[in-house]
């Protein structure tokens, strides 16, 4: 007990260099073993797991697409019969969207935030560990039913009433539903906390304007996350009371309605997307500055961008649904918001092309990935114009033309950066640089097999072919642009296939990195490669947008932190003047207890109303051991 | 890079003239009124964006190998050049502006010259149903009225207004060459018109995921002169064909109303009364069966009664087991039914 209260009192500034990081890795660290790997709640070992099983499941996500291609390559395909397709197109749908593009994003912001701010560890670090254990239960539970033949099959939008009780027998819509709560809980989780962490643990000095972009980015995610999420909450709660106790919500023979389906569903699906795309324009902006070896150009204008976005996906989720017979002048309104969206996009592109234009490019491939980014992406803005037009619309709903418009937007816009912020940040992440030349092998094949892929898509769906047809007729004249898209997926694949090898290779036996491979300007380059479990031997006190170009020798710290328990410096909202010392909790493996029985409590009520009342008894249960005072040092501070 | 932007400068039109030509399912094959607005429309706007797509590309392509003058730190800017830059992308943005409020423009115009209902017109419901499509033509007059399934015909030169309403899932009403989609939706009508100068067939097909078959729910669009329409009207108003004194046709029918098919088809004229099946009162005279699958023959009908579920599967026709001589006799039937 003595003991305890007295090593509470080391201060950091009583210590010398070796002392003091021995002693804050013995604070901070994971310990051995499985149950250190269960209990840990380091955002960066919670970050990369994060990515790993996000990028497993874009690899399986893969697999289905080109499963789907196979299908498609010939008319009146027999490899796979409707449905089973069905099953496909809406797996690789909701585990692109819900297990892959938003956690991979999420889990990116989960490693970088607290580094890029120069923080200690994520805020609320047992939720950031719960928040993972419920993402993957999620996926196993849609992955394991889809492996019993239960997988949904009703679209990734699920639309009532195919998917209500009457025409979706069966479990399967259900389980949908559910797979949405899973990861919906997990994503509002890490939106919570990267809100906190950059609000109030940003270092010393680093006020609103000398906040990394990519920071900025998550930021305005997460307050997206946080207002979008409700909605599909409210909305698959409500199919499946629909579905499991006979409310009518969505049914219009007892006084519901289908289309409150459509617009609580979009009302989150569509800022969905920017969901998916802010955090993608973060990296863009990252990447852009160091490999023009300037500050990026606008960083005003860019912020306001990102902000802006933000709010205007919330005014646009109409233009999903422009067939369904909506009053003209409503459809003129969203018309015009839709497109509004093309100013803060295009207020990007132009300030990316003007720094490129004022710096000096570096032809790394992470810039590889960016340029890739800026030719796909503006084809996809300007798609995404188009049917942002009610008339052309009408035209182009729900065919093939959608489709190429979306994956240019999502794997142009999104996965491109990201692919270029993994070949960025892999030496922080693993103390490794990736393989140049396999960089740029999976670059090029990636980039290729991506537009042969996707291009002939649009004119598909101009041509007349809808999406979601598990098959189409040797009358209609489809088959030829399908067998070259089909082929040209199998150049798509191998680019991923190389990117693999690559990051597998690379974690093994990659050139070490350094601390800062790239000199970058931003805080995640001012500890090593990888960062210790403290992530800063003292914490950085920052004086510019771009601390580690503008002092290229020691950054100066700030210092009087506890080490001998988690201590993390709180500071002011705008001007990151220091507040508080506030502690941060110990490893804890009572988050694993309450995923698991929140997990088992969401799936039992796939099939009994009554799994809310009795399963809620566990997750009591858990969440008292949880918060119940471990006796800890850092309880008593 | 440059090789890339070669290629797809040659390729976009290189493609469309692949795909452009003998389609009669395509928003590029515009033959009504409404989808050659849409398509001027498309056109326009698609050239604005390639240009300006082109414009981006020109530039960053400059800005990534232009000529560049001795190395700088990176904090070192030059404030005179960062303002000139400022000027050009506020410039870019409102141009961006500019263009975007065109193109609302544009929008709003060629919705308002689309949307032309009068009260006189001939005037079609369409039911979506998994998976085929209901067509009841309304009259004033009640007697004129009839039904038919998968197959619309219309005159030429006339607003035809088609109400649609989803029966049970949400279907979508898609006929590219003549006029965008709109979707059927249980519990609301919604309304399209359509209008065909010439006389032509084009095809249509289900745009909204509805389940199992989506993929194979297809129709027709038939425009006739207005006498051709005239005298399609009158045939299809009339009851079914009463060929009684071919037995084997006879024989057919007699399968028919035994079995359970009575029980789901209509066969105006006959004690079949179902509503869950198309009506087949002229079942022969439509170009294809089972919602665009097949076109329509003896043979065809024989393969159809004898396996619909391996022909389309998932629908919701069940096999009725038939001897062999029962369903020769059923498909002369069916094929009778002009």
């Amino acid at each position: 007990m003595t003991d305890t209260i007295r090593r509470a009192q080391i201060l950091d500034t009583e210590l010398k260099r070796p002392e003091l990081t021995s002693q804050l890795e013995e604070t901070w660290k994971t310990e051995r073993g499985l149950w250190g790997a269960l209990s840990t709640v380091d955002h960066k070992i919670i970050g990369r797991r994060y990515i790993t099983t996000a990028f497993v499941f874009l690899l399986l996500g893969g697999v289905l697409a080109m499963l789907i291609r196979l299908q498609l390559a010939g008319p009146e395909g027999r490899l796979i019969g409707p449905d089973r397709y069905n099953q496909i197109f809406t797996m690789h749908g909701a585990n692109m969207m819900f297990l892959f593009a938003v956690p991979v994003m999420e889990a990116m912001g989960v490693y970088l935030v607290p580094l890029m701010v120069g923080t200690r560890n994520i805020a609320f670090p047992r939720l950031n560990a719960f928040s993972y254990w419920m993402f993957l239960a999620g996926g196993l539970v849609l992955w394991i039913s889809f492996a019993l033949d239960m997988g949904p099959d009703v679209g990734w939008f699920a639309y009532v009433p195919l998917s209500g009780p009457q025409y979706a027998p069966g479990k399967r819509a259900d389980i949908w539903a559910q797979m949405i709560t899973f990861t919906e809980v997990a994503a509002l989780a890490v939106a919570v906390e990267i809100v906190v962490t950059v609000f109030k643990q940003r270092a010393p000095g680093m006020s609103l304007d000398r906040i990394p972009l990519f920071v900025w980015a998550m930021l305005v995610t997460s307050f997206v996350v946080i207002m979008a999420m409700p909605a599909i909450m409210v909305a698959s709660t409500s199919l499946i009371l629909d579905r499991l106790v006979g409310t009518h919500f969505f049914n219009p023979a007892e006084g519901g309605d289908v289309l409150l389906w459509q617009h609580l569903f979009w009302f989150f699906g569509h800022p969905e997307v920017y969901i998916i795309f802010i955090p993608a324009v973060g990296m863009v902006s990252t990447l852009v500055a160091t490999f023009s070896r300037r500050p990026v150009f606008g960083y005003l204008p860019l912020v306001v961008a990102l902000i802006g976005t933000g709010i205007l996906a919330f005014g646009l989720w109409v233009h999903h649904m422009f067939t369904t017979g909506l009053p003209r002048l409503g459809e003129s309104f969203f018309t015009a918001s839709s497109m509004a969206i093309a100013i803060p996009s295009g207020v990007q592109i132009f300030c990316w092309i003007a720094t490129l234009w004022e710096g000096r490019p570096v032809f790394k491939t992470p810039l590889l990935f960016v340029i890739g980014f800026i030719v796909t992406f503006v084809i996809g803005g300007l798609t995404g114009v188009m049917v942002a037009s009610v008339p052309f619309d009408t035209q182009v709903h729900d065919t093939y033309f959608v489709v190429a418009h979306f994956h240019y937007v999502l794997i142009g816009g999104a996965v491109f950066p990201l692919l270029g912020a993994v070949y960025y940040w892999f030496p922080k992440f693993t103390g490794r640089m990736m393989s140049e030349r396999l960089g740029r092998w999976a670059f090029w094949l990636i980039f290729t097999g991506f537009h042969a892929t996707f291009f002939p898509m649009h004119i598909l769906g101009l041509e007349g072919m809808p999406r979601r047809v598990y098959t189409y007729q040797p009358d209609l004249p489809w088959h030829g642009l399908n067998l070259f898209a089909s082929a040209s997926a199998i150049i798509l694949a191998a680019g991923f296939f190389v990117f693999f090898i690559d990051v597998v290779m690379s974690a093994r036996s990659g050139n070490p990195a350094g601390d800062n491979p790239w000199d970058a300007p931003t805080l995640e380059w001012a500890t090593s490669s990888p960062p210790p479990a403290y992530n800063f031997a003292q914490i950085p006190v920052v004086s510019s947008a771009n601390p580690l170009w503008e002092q290229p020798g020691a950054l100066n710290v700030a210092n009087g932190l506890h080490t001998d328990r988690r201590e993390v410096v709180v500071t002011t909202i705008t001007t990151a003047e220091p507040q508080a010392r506030e502690s941060s909790p110990q490893n804890c493996i009572w988050p694993l207890w309450t995923a698991i029985a929140t997990s088992v409590m969401l799936v039992w009520s796939i099939f009994s109303p009554w799994a809310v009342v009795w399963g809620s008894i566990p997750i009591a249960i858990t969440l008292i051991g949880w918060f119940w005072p471990k006796g800890t040092p850092e309880d008593e501070a | 890079m440059k090789r890339r932007i070669g290629t797809a400068r040659l390729g976009l039109p290189l493609l469309l003239l692949l795909g452009g030509c003998d389609n009669w399912q395509s928003a590029l094959e515009a033959r009504g009124a409404s989808a050659i607005s849409l398509k001027h429309l498309i056109i326009l706007i698609v050239a604005v964006c390639s240009v300006i797509w082109m414009l981006v590309m020109i530039a960053m392509i400059h800005a990534l190998w232009r000529r560049r003058t001795a190395w700088r730190a990176p904090l070192d800017l030059v404030p005179p050049r960062e303002r000139r830059l400022g000027w050009i992308v506020s410039i870019c943005t409102g141009l961006t502006a500019v263009i975007i409020l065109g193109f609302t423009v544009a929008s709003f115009f060629t919705t308002r010259d689309i949307s032309v209902a009068g009260q006189d017109d001939l005037t079609i419901r369409i039911g979506g149903l998994q998976w085929w499509w209901s067509v009841e033509y309304l009259d004033p007059d009640p007697s004129a009225g009839f039904v038919s399934a998968n197959e619309i015909h219309i005159p030429t030169g006339r607003n035809v207004r088609l109400l649609l309403q989803g029966d049970d899932v949400i279907h979508s009403f898609w006929v590219p060459s003549l006029a965008g989609k709109q979707d059927l939706i249980p519990g609301r009508t919604n309304e399209i018109t359509i209008r065909a100068e010439r006389p032509g067939a084009y095809r249509g097909q289900c745009a909204e995921f509805c389940g199992l078959q989506h993929a194979h729910m297809g129709f027709l669009v038939t425009a006739d002169t207005p006498e051709d329409f005239a005298r399609w009207a009158r045939a299809q108003r009339a009851p079914a064909a009463n060929s009684a004194d071919d037995e084997e046709i006879a024989a057919g029918r007699d399968v028919f109303m035994r079995k359970p098919c009575a029980g789901c088809h209509s066969i105006r004229g006959t004690q079949a009364t179902g509503t869950s099946g198309p009506d087949l009162t002229h079942l022969a005279s439509r170009a294809f069966i089972a919602a665009g699958l097949l076109p329509t023959s003896r043979g065809a009908l024989a393969a159809w009664v004898a396996d619909p579920q391996t022909l389309k599967p998932g629908n919701n026709m069940p096999l009725v087991p038939l001897t062999p001589d029962e369903l020769r006799a059923m498909s002369a039937y069916l094929a009778s039914l002009k």
